[in-house]
C-alpha cells in the first residue's frame, strides 16, 4: 500500500504511470467489448461511450455544484441550517457589496476593452508588412501566467515617494516604471495601488494586457474570412476606411465578437491571481472569486464562501447561455 | 482499421487527462524525510530513557515553517531519534492553515502539528473533537514545570490542556539604531509619554531635513494589516491593562467599547501623524503599502526614520551582515509602558497538538515541551533568531543578543505576557475583519468609529 502514499518523485510519477494503465486498460476493455457484440443496441453504445465522460462530470463538477449550493445555507462549520443568511450578509453588508460592484465592473470594462483593443489592432495589423511581428508582441501576453503578469506590472507601479526636504543623494531611487516617467516629466509619482477607485482600473489593465492577444487571434482570422467579393462590392459603392470598419467588418465578424467577449467575461468572473498577487484584495480591490477563498480557506467560514461562490455561478450562467445559442445561431446560418 | 487506433489514441487521451489530474491533487508540499538509525551518534541519552525503546516507530510532523527556518527544526529532532530510534518525518507548509483543516475534513491528520493561532486551536477542538487528543501526562507536566502559567491556558481549550507551547516571539520592540541615538544625544525613552516625547524632539531636531521619527509597513500579501492590529494590542495591553485586554480577545470587550477607541486613538498618535511617519517611505499612506519586511530598513539605509514597532523576528530582515547589538548597527528597546513598572509584554508563538495517542506521539510531544528540546533547538540555530519561553532553556546557548533580550522578558514571570489578541480571536476577526480594517484605517484613513464598529459586525455570533 506504500505505493499509494508515495512522498518521493519517482514514485509519485510511479504511480501517476500505473493509475493511466489501468485508465487505458479499462477503457480500452470497455471499447473492444462493446465493438465485439455484434448489432450491439443503440444505448449500449452510447452509454459506452458517454459513460465514463457522464461519470467524471457528475462526480467531479454536478457533486460538488450540490454540495456547494447546499452549504451555501449553512453556517461557517456547516453545521446548522441558517436559511439565506450568507446571502443576505453578501448582498448587505457593505464590504461586501464592494466585492460584488468590483466584480461587475470587471467583467464589464475588461472584456469590452481586451475586444476593443483586439479588434482595432487586428484591422490595423490586416496585411500590414509587419503584420506577423505586430501579432506575436500582442500575443505573447498571453504566454505569461497570471501570477507573473501580476508580479511584473506590481513593479512597473511600484511606488517610491520624493520626499519633502530630502537631500537628493538621500531619496529613495524610483523603481516603477510608470511612476519613474512620472518624476521625469516633474510630476509626483502616485500610489497607483492604494487609491481607489482607480486602483480597480489599474488591476484590470493587467487582465487587458493578457486577454487583448486573445482577442486579437480570433478577430484577425475571422477578418481574414470575410470574402474579398463583400469588400470590393463595398468600395465600388465607394465607403471610406472608417465607414469599412463600421458596415462591413464588424457585422462580418459579429459572431466571433460574441465569442470573444463572452469567453473573456467568463475569464474575467473568475479573476483571483491578479487581485491576489497585487494588493491582496486590500485598499477596496476585493472581487468576488478571491473573497471566497478567503472566506473560505483563511476566515474558515465554509457557508460564507460556498454562498459566494453559488453567486459567482449565477453570474456566469446567463452568459453561458447567451454564448451556446450565438453559437447555434451561427452554426444554422452556415 | 484506422477507426480503431484513432479511437485508442483518444482513450489513451483521456486516460492522460484524468490521471493528470489525480497526480495534480496528490503532489504539492515539500517533504523531509530524514530517516536515520537508530543509536548513531554517541550523545548522552539518559534525559531520554523515559521515552523507551521506539525503534521502527515514525511520527510524521507538520508545520507552517519552511526553508530555510525549517532545518533547525529538523537538527532538533536528532538526540530523540538517536536515542529513542524513532524517525520524525518533517513537512512544512505555507498553506498550513487551510491545508491542517482540509487534512482533518479527510481524515488524514498529520500526528502532530505546529499550531501558530490558539484561535485555530480552538477551531480544531471543536470541529474535530474526535481528531485532537489532549496532552500526554509528560507533556503536562513539563508545561506546568518550564513555562509561566498563562502559556499553558493559552493551549487549553474548555478546561482541556491540548497543545503545549514551542516557540515565541517577543513583538512589544522598537527597532532604532544605537549609533544614532548615541549621535543624538537621546536616550531610550522608559514610558509611552517618554516614547512620544522624544517623537517630538527628533521633528523638532531633524524635521527640516524630511526626517521623520517611525517608520512602518503593514503589507503583507493576503495577510496586510497584521503589523496595525499588533500596534492596537500593544499600547491596549499597556492603556486598558490586563484583564480588559484579556477580556477584549475573548469578545466579552467590544471594538467599540471606549477603551478600545482610546487605545485606537493613542496608536493614531503616532501612526496617522503626518510629522511622526513614514521616515524614508513617504507619507501616512505609504505604511499600508510598504512591505513590513522593509519597513524598518530607513533606518539603516537612508537615516531617514529613527525608530520601527516590530517583533523580535525582525532581526532576520536586516541585511546580512548587519550588526545586531546594544553597541552595533541596530538594536530594539523595550516599547515602554504607560509608567516605568508596568513592562506587560506582547508576544506569540507556536503550540503542539497532537493527533494521535500513539506512545511514540505522546513521547515525542513531551520531548518538545522539554529542556532537552529547547537547549537542542537553540543550539541547532547557530545564526540566532528563535527563542521560548521555555525556563529550563540555558540562555548562553542563544547566541544573538536580540534572543537573549527577548528570553530575558519572556523569563520575567512578575510581568504579564499577553498572547497576541488577533490569534485568539475567531478567524473571521483575527484574520479577517480586523486585519482589513486596519489597513482601510491607514489607507483610506477611515474614520476610528467606522473601524471599530465594522470589526464588531464581522465577529460571529
Amino acid at each position: 500500500m506504500d505505493l499509494l502514499y508515495a512522498d518521493t518523485t519517482g514514485g509519485k510519477f510511479l504511480l501517476m504511470f500505473i493509475a493511466i494503465a489501468i485508465f487505458v486498460l479499462v477503457m480500452g476493455a470497455i471499447l473492444v467489448i462493446v465493438e465485439r457484440i455484434p448489432r450491439a443496441p443503440r444505448w449500449v453504445v452510447v452509454a459506452a461511450f458517454t459513460g465514463p465522460a457522464l461519470l467524471g462530470i457528475s462526480f467531479g463538477l454536478i457533486y460538488p455544484a450540490i454540495i456547494t449550493t447546499r452549504s451555501s445555507f449553512y453556517d461557517a462549520r456547516g453545521q446548522n441550517f441558517i436559511g439565506i443568511d450568507n446571502y443576505v450578509t453578501a448582498f448587505t453588508r457593505p464590504e461586501f457589496q464592494q466585492v460584488l460592484l468590483n466584480t461587475v465592473a470587471w467583467t464589464v470594462i475588461v472584456p469590452l476593452a481586451s475586444t476593443a483593443i483586439g479588434l482595432i489592432y487586428a484591422v490595423l495589423v490586416d496585411r500590414a508588412r509587419f503584420e506577423k511581428l505586430a501579432k506575436t508582441l500582442l500575443f505573447m501576453p498571453m504566454a505569461i501566467s497570471l501570477v507573473g503578469a501580476s508580479i511584473i506590472w506590481k513593479f512597473v507601479y511600484e511606488y517610491r515617494p520624493v520626499l519633502e526636504g530630502v537631500a537628493p543623494d538621500r531619496q529613495p531611487a524610483q523603481i516603477g516604471l510608470l511612476n519613474q516617467i512620472l518624476v521625469w516629466m516633474g510630476l509626483e509619482p502616485v500610489q497607483f495601488l492604494l487609491n481607489g477607485p482607480w486602483n480597480n482600473i489599474f488591476l484590470m489593465v493587467v487582465m487587458i494586457w493578457i486577454q487583448a492577444g486573445f482577442a486579437m487571434t480570433i478577430l484577425s482570422a475571422a477578418i481574414k474570412a470575410i470574402s474579398t467579393e463583400t469588400i470590393e462590392a463595398a468600395r465600388l459603392d465607394g465607403v471610406n476606411g472608417i465607414q469599412q470598419f463600421w458596415y462591413v467588418t464588424v457585422p462580418s465578424v459579429r459572431p466571433a465578437l460574441v465569442v470573444v467577449l463572452t469567453t473573456i467575461a467568463m475569464g474575467t468572473l473568475k479573476v483571483f491571481d491578479i487581485v491576489r498577487t497585487m494588493t491582496g484584495g486590500n485598499y477596496g480591490t476585493q472581487v468576488v472569486a478571491n473573497e471566497f477563498y478567503t472566506q473560505s480557506f483563511r476566515q474558515q467560514n465554509q457557508g460564507m464562501g460556498a454562498a459566494l461562490a453559488v453567486l459567482l455561478f449565477a453570474f456566469v450562467v446567463p452568459l453561458i447561455i447567451y454564448n451556446v445559442r450565438q453559437m447555434k445561431k451561427s452554426e444554422e446560418v452556415r | 482499421m484506422t477507426s480503431i487506433r484513432r479511437r485508442s489514441v483518444a482513450t489513451l487521451a483521456t486516460g492522460m487527462a484524468v490521471a493528470l489530474t489525480l497526480a495534480a491533487c496528490g503532489g504539492g508540499d515539500s517533504d523531509n524525510n530524514n530517516a536515520e538509525e537508530p543509536g548513531g551518534g554517541d550523545a548522552d541519552c539518559t534525559a531520554y530513557e523515559k521515552y523507551g525503546d521506539l525503534s521502527g516507530t515514525t511520527v510524521s510532523v507538520y508545520t507552517s515553517i519552511i526553508a530555510p527556518e525549517d532545518q533547525p527544526h529538523i537538527d532538533s529532532y536528532k538526540p530523540f531519534e538517536d536515542c529513542t530510534g524513532a524517525t520524525i518525518n518533517y513537512e512544512g507548509s505555507k498553506e498550513f492553515e487551510a491545508q491542517l483543516l482540509v487534512k482533518l475534513q479527510a481524515g488524514s491528520a498529520p500526528d502532530i502539528a505546529y499550531i501558530p493561532q490558539p484561535g485555530l486551536l480552538k477551531t480544531i477542538v471543536e470541529s474535530y473533537p474526535d481528531q485532537i487528543v489532549e496532552a500526554s501526562a509528560g507533556t503536562m507536566a513539563n508545561v506546568e514545570q518550564y513555562y509561566a502559567a498563562s502559556w499553558k491556558e493559552y493551549g487549553t481549550v474548555e478546561d482541556t490542556f491540548y497543545a503545549a507551547p514551542l516557540g515565541a516571539n517577543v513583538k512589544s520592540f522598537v527597532w532604532y539604531s544605537p549609533q544614532m541615538f548615541n549621535d543624538a544625544g537621546y536616550e531610550i525613552p522608559q514610558t509611552w509619554d517618554e516614547l512620544l516625547a522624544l517623537s517630538d524632539q527628533i521633528v523638532a531636531d531633524h524635521g527640516a531635513e524630511g526626517v521623520k521619527p517611525w517608520c512602518a509597513g503593514i503589507g503583507s500579501g493576503d495577510a496586510t494589516g497584521w503589523p496595525a492590529t499588533d500596534w492596537l494590542e500593544d499600547v491596549m495591553l499597556r492603556t486598558a491593562g490586563f484583564e480588559s485586554y484579556d477580556a477584549w480577545s475573548k469578545g466579552e470587550l467590544k471594538f467599540s467599547d471606549p477603551e478600545v477607541q482610546a487605545a485606537l486613538t493613542e496608536v493614531g498618535k503616532i501612526l496617522k501623524n503626518p510629522d511622526y511617519v513614514n521616515g524614508g517611505l513617504g507619507d501616512v499612506s505609504s505604511i499600508a503599502t510598504t512591505e513590513f519586511q522593509d519597513a524598518g530598513l530607513p533606518i539603516l539605509e537612508t537615516g531617514l526614520c529613527y525608530m520601527h514597532r516590530q517583533a523580535s523576528f525582525y532581526a532576520a530582515n536586516w541585511p546580512e551582515g548587519t550588526d545586531v547589538s546594544p553597541e552595533g548597527d541596530v538594536f530594539a528597546f523595550y516599547f515602554p509602558g504607560v509608567s516605568e513598572d508596568a513592562r506587560p509584554i506582547l508576544g506569540g508563538g507556536e503550540f503542539v497538538a497532537a493527533f494521535s495517542d500513539r506512545p511514540e506521539v505522546a513521547a515525542f510531544q513531551e520531548f518538545l515541551a522539554s529542556p532537552e528540546w529547547a537547549n537542542a533547538k537553540a543550539i541547532a540555530t547557530p545564526n540566532g533568531g528563535w527563542v521560548t519561553a521555555n525556563s529550563g532553556l540555558d540562555p548562553n546557548n542563544l547566541v544573538s543578543e536580540i534572543d537573549k533580550l527577548s528570553f530575558q522578558l519572556l523569563s520575567d514571570t512578575s510581568q504579564e505576557f499577553g498572547f497576541d489578541a488577533s490569534d485568539l480571536m475567531p478567524a473571521a476577526v483575527g484574520q479577517g475583519a480586523f486585519w482589513t480594517e486596519m489597513t482601510a484605517w491607514i489607507a483610506e484613513d477611515k474614520a476610528d468609529d467606522a473601524v471599530l464598529t465594522a470589526i464588531d459586525a464581522a465577529w460571529p455570533n
